[in-house]
């Protein structure tokens, strides 16, 4: 069965004052029809640059230069601006964005926002009325308080849970294949965060859709996600199924992920250095300065992926 | 709700404009040369002097003065013009309708042109059309209305005739009946067509030259305005979710955009009419800045000091004005007042 979404050798780099900054240099992933997907790294990582790209919303200054963008058997990459909007954005692939009190437009309704999408992404022939009455029972599901009058009300005057709530029935409002988020709970306050996740858990299964979840928590990776993607200064560093990752990690980034904090909520202030600038990236491994199992061939030759006995695919030379 | 909201302003610019009448009584007081002097004119004689200043209560208390002076002004009784010897009330509502239409006119220009270039310019952020409009809106801000007048005179009046040099109707053309008093709204509410054109004709030259210094700061204003809501996080989502371009820009942005165009055009409003004296004057306009040139050139003081309230009275109205669009289209600020 082809994958929903599969990523390969994508490389994205920005044009700045001090010259071209590499964001993303082969960053890989596969996304399996029903699953959840996990991507984590620390911040800065290039978690959300990987997620505009396969939306086609990298900003004027960034330039895919090499890889592959593939959705349901299509190269999105070929795609122009107009197929995107008219075939992908808002009707196969949902958004849920990270922060929820500046994602919505603070001086429109929060229908004529949702309406928005749906006029020109949901099945032809529906009407408004449809519309309205699939929107209405959407945040019904998912318990946005007085949903028969949510529509006619204005971003403000909800809640940062409640607004990440309409901002999920956004995303499922035209029944997508494929739904993207980008760190989704992370503006929220812990018990709101636990309460959506599990909602989104819940309708994963219930919609039969794919979710492609970025975060930098490794307890919500364990809880939510099937499969998990480690990224690393803009590579992919180790990706496989979650009990096999985060039981037996491999690479020496994702082991000190799991030690600095064995529990929820990852901050990454554990691991000693920093992350290497996209200007001046090392030239063998990208890890090696922070690394522990440093060898001397890591400083000169970039590893390959290689898959290992736990079913992970690992870049890194050290055996672990 | 809205109307709340409107009545709270109303009430808010109440203070304001009792602060007008006493500034305005205090400099008529201050003014050194005796009013009733000037209002009898050179000829007259002391006992006519002194018999208008009993008429005028120039010789009581200063506080009654002042409630004579507060009582008249809200009745709308600023005695008569020493120069055209009619009530001042009268000369103003006739002439008010023609400096409103131009002033209506200029707003429409500089908004209707203004917004787009500013959102067009946002959009072509330090390329050359944005570098091109901003020389322009520099230009338009800093070059006098005199100026421009004349040019623009000499341009399209004498050399190529296309329109009218001055005036708001031709001799040969018979004015519509008064309704309103706007010469394009009776002339189109009594079908005189004729009229119509002729008037709108007028109201080219002047109404350009009102327009481009507002014109300018609305280019400015909107392009700063877009540039900064590009940046916001909600148009990455309404990217993502796929909304059109066409109509994530000129109805999503746009309206985020515009807060401080708004307060911008509501300055300008005032400004306009205060400013539209060296253009009416100019264009020989039959409204209140060329009989203001008159009143000052005169020493009207009644006239001065009528155009001065209604001036104050102007930009309050335009105050509240302000306020309510603000709040329609930006629903937070409604809800926190
Ligand atoms: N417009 C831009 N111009 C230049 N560099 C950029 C631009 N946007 C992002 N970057 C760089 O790309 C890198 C990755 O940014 P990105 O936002 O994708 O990180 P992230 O993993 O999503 O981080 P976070 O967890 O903080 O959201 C960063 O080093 C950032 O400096
Ligand atoms: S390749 Fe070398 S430096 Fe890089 S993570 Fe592996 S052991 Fe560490
Ligand atoms: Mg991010």
């Amino acid at each position: 069965m082809i994958p929903v979404l599969s990523v390969q050798g994508l490389k994205v780099s920005f044009r700045t004052d001090a010259g071209m900054a590499s964001v993303l240099d082969d960053v890989g992933l596969t996304l399996e029809r029903g699953q959840v997907l996990g991507v984590v790294g620390e911040s800065g990582c290039g978690k959300s640059t990987l997620i505009r790209a396969i939306m086609g919303i990298l900003p004027g200054a960034a330039r895919v230069n090499a890889g592959q963008i593939v959705f349901e058997g299509e190269n999105l990459l070929v795609f122009t601006e107009r197929e995107l909007n008219q075939q992908i954005r808002g009707s196969r692939i949902g958004f849920i964005p990270q922060d929820p009190l500046l994602s919505l437009n603070p001086v429109f309704k929060v229908g004529s926002q949702l309406l928005e999408i749906m006029r020109d992404h949901a099945p032809p022939g529906t009407s408004r009325a449809d519309h309205i009455q699939r929107l209405v029972s959407l945040l019904r599901r998912l318990q946005v308080p007085g949903p028969d009058n949510a529509l006619e009300r204005y971003p403000h005057q909800f809640s940062g849970g409640q607004r990440q709530r309409l901002l999920i029935a956004a995303a499922l409002a035209c029944s997508p294949g494929l739904v993207i988020a980008d760190e989704p709970t992370t503006a929220l306050d812990v018990t709101t965060q636990h309460e959506i996740l599990l909602l989104l858990r819940e309708l994963v299964d219930e919609l039969d859709i794919s979710l492609l979840f970025v975060t930098h928590d490794l307890g919500v990776v364990a809880a939510l996600c099937d499969t998990v993607c480690v990224i690393y200064a803009g590579q992919t560093v180790e990706s496989g199924p979650v009990e096999a990752v985060l039981r037996a990690p491999s690479h020496p980034y994702t082991q000190a992920l799991l030690a600095c904090h064995p529990e929820r909520s990852v901050s990454f202030t554990g691991i000693g250095g920093t992350v290497p600038s996209p200007l001046r990236m090392p030239t063998g491994c990208r890890f090696a300065p922070r690394c522990g199992y440093t060898e001397p061939i890591c400083a000169v030759a970039l590893p390959i992926a290689t898959r290992r006995k736990s079913g992970a695919d690992v870049r890194c030379v050290h055996s672990g | 709700m809205i109307l709340r909201f409107v009545l709270r302003r109303c009430a808010l610019a109440v203070p304001s404009l009792i602060g007008l009448l006493v500034l305005t009584f205090v400099l008529i007081r201050v003014v050194p040369s005796d009013p009733a002097a000037a209002m009898a004119g050179d000829a007259a004689t002391p006992e006519q002097i002194a018999q208008l200043r009993h008429e005028y209560g120039l010789d009581r208390p200063v506080w009654e003065q002042f409630f004579v002076y507060a009582g008249k002004a809200v009745r709308l009784d600023f005695g008569e013009s020493a120069f055209s010897h009619r009530p001042v009330a009268l000369d103003i509502a006739q002439r008010l309708p023609a400096t409103l239409e131009l002033t209506f006119a200029a707003m429409a220009i500089s908004i209707f042109l203004g917004v787009p270039l500013g959102v067009f310019a946002a959009l072509r952020h330090n390329q050359w059309p944005d570098f091109a409009l901003r020389m322009v809106s520099v230009l338009g801000v800093a070059v006098a209305a005199f100026w421009v007048a004349i040019m623009l005179q000499l341009l399209f009046a004498m050399e190529l005739g296309w329109l009218p040099l001055r005036g708001e109707l031709s001799v040969s053309v018979p004015p519509p009946v008064r309704l309103s008093g706007f010469l394009l709204v009776d002339s189109l509410l009594t079908g005189r067509f004729d009229a119509f054109g002729d008037g709108l004709a007028h109201l080219v030259l002047p109404a350009v030259t009102l327009a481009l210094g507002g014109m300018a700061s609305i280019v400015r204003f909107t392009r700063a305005g877009v540039l900064d809501t590009l940046q916001q996080d909600f148009v990455t989502y309404e990217r993502a979710m796929g909304y059109r371009r066409m109509r994530l820009i000129w109805r999503y942005v746009l309206r985020n955009s515009v807060t401080a165009t708004i307060t911008q055009i509501g300055l300008l409003f005032g400004g306009l009419i205060a400013g539209g004296v060296v253009v009416e004057a100019i264009y020989d306009w039959p409204g209140i800045g060329s009989y203001t040139v008159n009143a000052i050139l005169t020493g009207d003081h009644q006239v001065m000091l009528a155009v001065t309230l209604l001036i104050g009275v102007v930009y309050a109205v335009v105050n509240i004005l302000t306020d309510l669009v603000h709040g329609l289209v930006d629903p937070r600020l409604m809800d926190r007042s």
